[in-house]
């Protein structure tokens, strides 16, 4: 992938919130690429700012949170400091989002027809009756049976699997280089889980869409992403390919993390666990964030903060990997 | 206490109050108010009830700083020769009482019967909901009419005179309760169904002592949101009936009295017996009001 | 089940509610009255000391089992048993209502918010009059806090200053304040990240073999579950599927949907399993199909599972509720990947 200029890249993004105890960092110097046909995922606990990795890319950041520093590049282009008339032409036409909770993105007033036909019009050169056309097409593509009658019930008459499949309809319908899916499937049953991440794989391969998958679901990682980013308390810990990460982490905590995940085919006695929690924003240690619950810790780790370095199959922020000075 | 006190001070509530300038300048208009009525007998310049202390010839003073207008008397006088600005501080004490003890009432009955609502649910609920719905549908001033009507043919006049106060409490306070009723009921459903309360089914808490010890403190917000908008409103209702003469018996006048009493000589050029105490009014209820607008948001963490 | 009296029993446990609207706009809607069947006929039986699972998809009725379990509901139809003792009656009686408490999903909503972390613990206590002085309560909280990995300093604090985790040990202590036997844990890890759920999980492990306590857990996650139960069974719309020791369930489910469940699953091996979605959406309980509730989505439906309902019936060591079972036509399905890789 290495050769194919990346669809997007963020540099160094650290995001704010100025508050009246002081400024709390919620991102800090988070950086990575996706390249066009990708899909990255990115897990960490919850407040580790995974979702806010993927609201600050589309421009949506909850007030009072801002981007402080950094860059995030569409196709070579900046789009962190773009104006909120102009980002939003871009959310709809180049990005294309799917949220947890599929009420948020669709209007209750309005017919699911109409809500993907005026999507397609508005960033597709297309008239009123292709839309229409393309709605029931792209309907019948994310599995909606009878697709053609369908099209002009409103929202509520969809049970929650169904209306996570129209908003991937959607998101994709326009057309976008990326989606930003934050816990696409985390509200579906198991069964119906499997069905929307399949169907998400498939579209995605299909266009050439690059994607950013961010979920606390390591399954559903497992089976979709390409490369996996492992975040803690605001920073990205680990980045690798997915397969290395999920096997064979390098960083203590991305290990730690992936141990903790009950396994289904066999009962252990004592499950690993990571002893502590994640600190709060307001209170997150010097050194290395993890250093006190890391089970690898050394002098070093409390005083310094690691950045990504090369741990041989993935980038890890992790002193030990750090070959110029070595550990103690 | 100390710790309590710095507990207040690191909260978010003062922290709030401190960024808007309108709800600081409401505060200190409402200080004044409330301490210019509570402190009344100590600091007004005039006793406006002591016969003795007035004289016919102070008639129709008018303000201070009019050519005609004596030091003595800020506001002017009335037609008695009372001091306007000592009859505002004492007049603002009954509407001031009248208005609390009205609240006061309507909060303990719209609450005990919003949290029975909301926590029995069922035919209970439906029972006191639809009482509130037909209340509702009746404007406050007219039960309130209603009630002072009813008392007063019942009841001979002297004992009226004797409990007129606690009549216009009683009716202002009726007329206002389905407000609470309404807002507790909400919340507590929202409550009743969280998982702490149920907790405490499970252990076999009794249903009362839920309902006061969990569930009440837990919707104590809103209800003070709207008690505080409600203060103004009282106000105004008690201003409102003894405007219309149905109110707080003369021998105590509140400022709705001397707005009516003021009225008379509007027309003739007497304008600062009745303006002042409309004033006087105006800015008591407006900087409740405004007090009880910042306590919503601030207490809303969807605003915050 | 060496013990002959079971710590719980479920006989033909059925909770219906009524979802209907209100009175009037029923009549001028001409609408009939419309009842959900959250729970609708299931028996079940929980031995001292161990732990049983009820796992499903949501709307399945296992939340609801849990509040019939401890009371929080009446049964519509049905028994529920505590120690051979009538529900209701045991409930009345408050050294029976001590020995069963409960643990919610939901840690932010479970903990009163204006309350001190030592009076939400302390509240069994005082409910049930089990210290005699303000010291020993102290203590007992200490101790519980402690317990549950928790300092004792942490009981002057509230809630909002802990994390999910925290809190969950919080409910953990105040459920165990009354030293109870019997503990109905709805949902207890589903809300927690997976690095605090491992220390849940361990925790409430570690508790059982000390306390020797007996669980109703209720969880959608079939790899949680399999790290706690010695029996599970598998809901479907209010009706029991399956009902089968753990490690049996894992090595041959039978149920046609135990089975689809199981291959539903993320493969985190990464074995180059494709998972196979279950076709179809859950039904609503409201109008539930008829027969066999699951037959619309099952590959093994025939005449038979449309028109008569399935009844619970032995299967080697598990109760299953299938007539492709019971009629041996089961083999047409294959069992899920991991079933054979652990076989």
């Amino acid at each position: 992938m290495s050769n194919v200029a990346p669809l997007l890249q963020v540099k160094n993004l650290r995001v704010e919130f100025p508050t009246r105890r002081g400024t709390l960092v919620a991102l800090d110097d988070v950086s990575f690429d996706i390249a066009p046909g990708e899909v990255l995922g990115v897990v960490g606990e919850s407040g580790a700012g995974k979702s806010m990795t993927g609201a600050a890319i589309i421009g949506l950041l909850e007030p009072p949170g801002r981007i402080a520093k950094g860059e995030i590049l569409l196709g070579g282009r900046r789009i962190d400091n773009l104006r909120y008339e102009e980002m939003r032409r871009i959310r709809g036409k180049e990005i294309g989002a799917i949220f947890q909770d599929p009420l948020t993105t669709l209007n209750p007033l309005y017919t699911v027809g109409r809500q993907l036909a005026e999507t397609m019009t508005t960033h597709l050169p297309i008239g009123p009756g292709e839309a229409r056309k393309r709605a029931i097409e792209w309907l019948e593509m994310v599995g909606i049976p009878a697709a053609a009658q369908r099209i002009d019930s409103y929202p509520h008459e969809f049970s929650g699997g169904m209306r996570q499949r129209v908003v991937i309809a959607l998101a994709l319908c326009a057309e976008p280089r990326l989606i930003v899916a934050d816990e696409p499937t985390t509200a579906l049953d198991v069964s119906i889980q499997a069905q929307v991440i399949a169907l998400l794989k498939r579209l995605a391969r299909e266009k050439g869409t690059a994607m950013m998958l961010v979920t606390h679901d390591m399954g559903v990682i497992a089976e979709t992403a390409d490369r996996v980013a492992v975040m803690y308390a605001g920073r990205v810990a680990e980045i690798g390919p997915v397969r290395e990460v999920v096997k064979h982490a390098n960083h203590p905590y991305s290990a730690g993390l992936m141990a903790s995940i009950p396994p289904l085919d066999r009962r252990v006695e004592r499950l690993a666990q990571i002893d502590g929690a994640m600190p709060r924003l307001s209170a997150i240690p010097k050194g290395c964030a993890y250093n006190p619950r890391c089970p690898q810790v050394f002098d070093k780790c409390r005083t310094y903060r690691p950045d990504l370095i090369n741990a041989g199959t993935t980038q890890a922020a992790c002193w030990l990997y750090d070959t110029e000075a070595p550990r103690g | 206490m100390a710790a309590a006190v710095q507990r207040f001070l690191d909260s978010d509530l003062w922290w709030s109050f401190r960024r808007s300038p309108v709800t600081v300048v409401s505060a200190i208009v409402a200080l004044v108010c409330i301490l210019g009525a509570v402190l009344a007998p100590w600091i007004a310049p005039h006793n406006p009830f002591d016969l003795a202390s007035l004289n016919l010839s102070d008639a129709f003073k008018p303000p201070a700083w009019d050519e005609d207008g004596a030091a003595e008397y800020l506001l002017g006088t009335d037609d008695q020769g009372r001091d306007v600005l000592s009859a505002i501080m004492y007049g603002a004490r009954v509407s001031l009482l009248v208005g609390l003890s009205a609240t006061i009432f309507a909060t303990v009955l719209g609450v005990s019967l919003g949290l029975t609502a909301g926590y029995a649910g069922g035919h209970v609920d439906s029972v006191l909901m639809r009482i509130c719905d037909i209340q509702l549908t009746f404007p406050s001033i007219l039960v309130a009419l209603l009630v002072d009507g009813v008392v007063r043919a019942v009841l001979p006049r002297e004992v009226h005179d004797q409990i007129a106060l606690f009549v216009v409490i009683f009716a202002i306070g009726i007329s206002e309760w389905p407000k609470f009723a309404r807002t507790v009921r909400g919340s507590t459903l929202v409550e009743r169904n969280k998982e702490y309360v149920q907790a405490a089914r499970v252990i076999g808490v009794p249903s009362l002592r839920i309902m006061f010890s969990h569930v009440l403190p837990n919707v104590i917000g809103p209800i003070l949101v709207v008690a505080t908008l409600n203060l103004g409103l009282a106000i105004l209702s008690e201003a409102t009936l003894s405007f219309l003469g149905v109110g707080v018996p003369p021998t105590q006048p509140s400022l709705g009295t001397l707005i009516r009493i003021g009225n008379d000589f509007l027309f003739s050029g007497e304008w600062w017996i009745t303006i002042f105490p409309g004033v006087a009014l105006i800015a008591m209820v407006l900087s409740v009001n405004l007090l009880g607008d910042w306590l919503r948001d601030a207490l809303n963490p969807k605003l915050r | 089940m060496a013990d002959p009296v079971p710590m719980l029993e479920a006989r033909d446990l059925a909770r219906h509610f009524d979802v209907s609207r209100p009175f009037l706009q029923r009549l001028l809607a001409r609408e009939e009255r419309r009842t959900l069947r959250a729970v609708d006929g299931i028996s079940f039986t929980i031995p001292k000391g161990t732990t049983l699972s009820l796992v499903g998809e949501s709307g399945c009725g296992k939340s609801t089992v849990a509040r019939l379990s401890v009371g929080l509901y009446g049964p519509t139809a049905g028994s529920v048993r505590f120690e051979g003792r009538d529900l209701a009656e045991a409930r009345s009686l408050a050294d029976q209502r001590r020995r069963m408490q409960m643990i919610f999903q939901d840690p932010y909503a479970s903990l009163n918010p204006r309350w001190r972390v030592k009076n939400i613990i302390a509240e069994p206590i005082h409910a049930f009059g089990l210290v005699k002085s303000k010291g020993e309560e102290e203590n007992r909280v200490a101790e519980l806090l402690t317990q549950v990995g928790l300092s004792p300093l942490d009981g002057e604090k509230f809630p909002h200053e802990f994390s999910g985790g925290q809190r969950q040990r919080i409910s953990i202590a105040r459920a165990l304040s009354s030293n109870p036997e019997f503990l109905v844990c709805d949902e207890p890890t589903s809300a927690l990240d997976v690095s605090v759920q491992a220390q849940i999980l361990n925790l409430m492990k570690e508790l059982q073999q000390r306390l020797g306590l007996t669980y109703l857990f209720i969880s959608h996650n079939l790899a949680v579950v399999r790290q706690i139960s010695d029996r599970i069974g598998v809901m479907y719309l209010g009706r029991l599927a399956e009902l089968a020791p753990a490690e049996s369930l894992f090595k041959r489910p039978r149920h046609p949907y135990t089975r689809a469940l199981m291959e539903a699953i993320p493969d985190l091996d990464m074995t180059g399993r494709e998972r196979i979605p279950v076709g179809g959406e859950v039904p609503s309980p409201i109008t539930p199909p008829s027969g066999c509730a699951f037959h619309p989505r099952c590959p093994l439906a025939n005449e038979r599972c449309k028109r008569e309902r399935p009844e619970m019936k032995p299967a080697g060591d598990a109760m299953v509720a299938c007539h492709a079972v019971e009629e041996g036509r089961d083999d047409a399905m294959p069992m899920p990947a991991i079933a054979r890789t652990a076989a």
